[in-house]
């Protein structure tokens, strides 16, 4: 019981052994220690954009994103056919999952705070934030390919919705909260019911913040291999529709990353220019619009 | 109403992915047993499935991408949380942190192929000639490598450990770093005897966290730890990750081949979740413990 005070004790009186210089300099390095350390943590995001960019722009041009991919050995060509399709699949995941999202956390904001449903919506909220999101791919495969019996670009938006889903939910119910009470209070006073306040005044004040959420989640979506891997496959073809095998650009990046030829390795440096841009402008413009109403 | 459907559904979702996975697993639960969890053999051409091999990979390798990330992690929530320089460095600093997270993870697995895997190759070598008596670090050397996976996936996870580790120590109560300081210590003497001890369950949950994240990590671990079933303890020979069968399997899998992938994906929902839950749980003990100082 008394020794750890004792040791805790030993440390700050200076017993002789530690003579003012040395806690100086311990000082000095300890903090030189972790600036390097922080600082060495730069080196492999440098080096990850540094080659995507050097990768991957020489190669940007009109053509990327109106042709199809080369056959194997080949060159020229781009992979209209991933973008397209990596657009159609976040568009049906943003269709399911952003109204489902908002709505929830409507209901967990505005309705019932402190009900055992908006409990348990919270808590599966998170859960699912810690799935991995290959299991959103698993379970589209379970419930979508091995029902319909083929790959399509269905499958993929599903897992795609599973995997954004708390993200739209956690950040819509962020945003709500962030709305001042007094507002609420205010439309209320005036006489307008539960229902006009929430549509007229609680959601254009927190929508800022939920498109936000909405942004990241599309940025999110796009870069996603797993989910739709094995549930959307890929295809060398334009789609046609949305019951077939969908190509999209992060699937692109993975199988062209493994193969021999150089031209395919270098359209899979340009895919992953388009994707690091996009999450970076996302995350900048996420940056401005949360910052100022950050504590 | 609405509203409440949408909420309904929201829970729903969760028993529905296990359910889904589970009646899925189940041929393969029924016929493999437990036996599944302990076998060493994965030959679907044979219809032998075992997955200690992978599941071995799976924990080592997240293991040591959170041993490698942690010194690093709270190096940069300390950096974040102290002065040490001006305000729009350290907000650079928090940004660009942030910006690793949201790299998606298959451009990891790009940027490991062609810079990674021959840094590992390299150095594997003569680390190999060195410490090879080691089984830890026995030869042959692989660039397609557990340690190649460990050393990308901890990149992976330092935004979590970061984020949460710097949330611990900016609760820690300034009161407490004033009577370190009024008693005579210096910056470090502080941090170290005041600050990290009191914030040390928050670090300890941001560690739990991000081992959750690195196992459920597929992408970049499918294209770089070299996909190997045989068991090995050399971290620089391939190995398997419960992720990376999965990716690397489905597409191409039929028959009873589905039900033992689901059974793998059922396994993989549980000891994610497990560790999920236990993070979370530490996380907000400990929150409670630090809003008690106050």
């Amino acid at each position: 019981m008394t020794a750890p005070e004792h040791k805790q004790a030993n440390f700050f009186t200076n017993d002789g052994k530690r003579t003012s210089l040395f806690r100086l300099i311990r000082n000095r390095f300890l903090t030189g220690l972790c600036i390097g350390l922080s600082l060495l943590t730069l080196v492999p995001l440098f080096s990850i954009v540094f080659l995507v960019v050097k990768n991957g722009l020489p190669l940007l041009g009109m053509n990327l994103f109106t042709e199809l991919p080369p056959a194997p050995g080949l060159e020229g060509g781009g992979f209209g056919n991933a973008i397209l399709g990596t657009v159609v699949m976040v568009g049906l995941a943003l269709v399911a999952a952003v109204p489902l999202g908002i709505l929830a956390a409507i209901y967990v904001n505005e309705y019932a705070p402190d009900s055992l449903l908006a409990k348990g919506v919270r808590f599966v909220a998170k859960l699912l934030t810690g799935i991995p999101s290959i299991i959103c791919g698993v379970f589209a495969f379970a419930a979508v390919v091995m029902t319909t019996h083929r790959f399509s670009s269905i499958a993929g938006g599903v897992a795609l919705a599973i995997l954004i889903l708390p993200t739209i939910l956690l950040t819509a119910e962020q945003a709500l909260l962030a709305v001042p009470r007094a507002f609420r209070e205010a439309s209320l006073g005036l006489g307008a019911t539960h229902y006009q306040t929430i549509c007229r005044i609680v959601l254009p004040e927190a929508l800022p913040a939920i498109m936000t959420g909405v942004m990241l989640a599309v940025a999110r979506a796009a870069g996603e291999t797993a989910p739709v891997l094995f549930t959307a496959l890929f295809s060398q073809n334009w789609i046609r529709s949305l019951m077939e095998p969908t190509a999209s650009l992060s699937v692109m990046i993975y199988n062209f990353a493994s193969l021999p030829y150089a031209y395919h390795i270098k359209l899979a440096w340009a895919a992953s220019f388009v994707l690091v841009a996009l999450v970076t402008i996302t995350n900048v413009i996420s940056q401005v619009i949360f910052r100022p109403k950050q504590p | 109403m609405a509203c409440w459907i949408a909420s309904c559904l929201t829970v729903l979702l969760l028993a529905l992915i296990l359910g889904e996975i589970l009646a899925k697993a189940w041929p393969a639960i029924r016929a493999f047993g437990f036996g599944f969890v302990t076998g060493v053999q994965w030959s679907p051409n044979r219809g032998v499935f075992g997955v200690l091999p992978v599941l071995i990979g799976t924990v080592l390798s997240s293991l040591l991408a959170m041993m490698l990330a942690l010194p690093l992690g709270i190096a940069i929530a300390l950096f974040l949380s102290e002065d040490f320089l001006p305000a729009p460095v350290r907000h650079g600093v928090r940004f660009v942190v942030e910006l690793l997270a949201a790299i998606p993870s298959v451009v990891y697995g790009l940027w490991g192929i062609f810079i990674v895997i021959p840094l590992v190759q390299q150095y594997g070598a003569v680390i190999s000639k060195k410490l090879g008596f080691l089984p830890f670090f026995a030869g042959p050397v692989y660039g397609n490598s557990l340690l190649t996976a460990s050393l990308v996936l901890a990149l992976m996870i330092l935004p979590t450990i970061t984020a949460i580790s710097r949330n611990s120590l900016v609760s820690v109560p300034y009161a407490l770093r004033e009577g370190s300081y009024a008693l005579g210590a210096t910056r470090w003497e502080t941090i170290l005897a005041v600050i990290l001890p009191t914030a040390a369950p928050g670090i300890v949950a941001s560690a739990i966290l991000a081992f959750g994240r690195a196992m459920g990590e597929t992408m970049a671990v499918a294209m770089l730890i070299g996909n190997s079933q045989r068991l090995s303890w050399s971290l620089l020979s391939p190995s398997n990750t419960l992720s990376a069968l999965l990716a690397n399997q489905f597409a191409e899998a039929d028959g009873i081949q589905v039900s033992a992938l689901m059974y793998a994906a059922a396994l993989l929902v549980i000891l994610t979740l497990g560790v999920n839950v236990a993070g979370e749980f530490f996380l907000r003990h400990t929150q409670k413990a630090t809003l008690g100082l106050r």
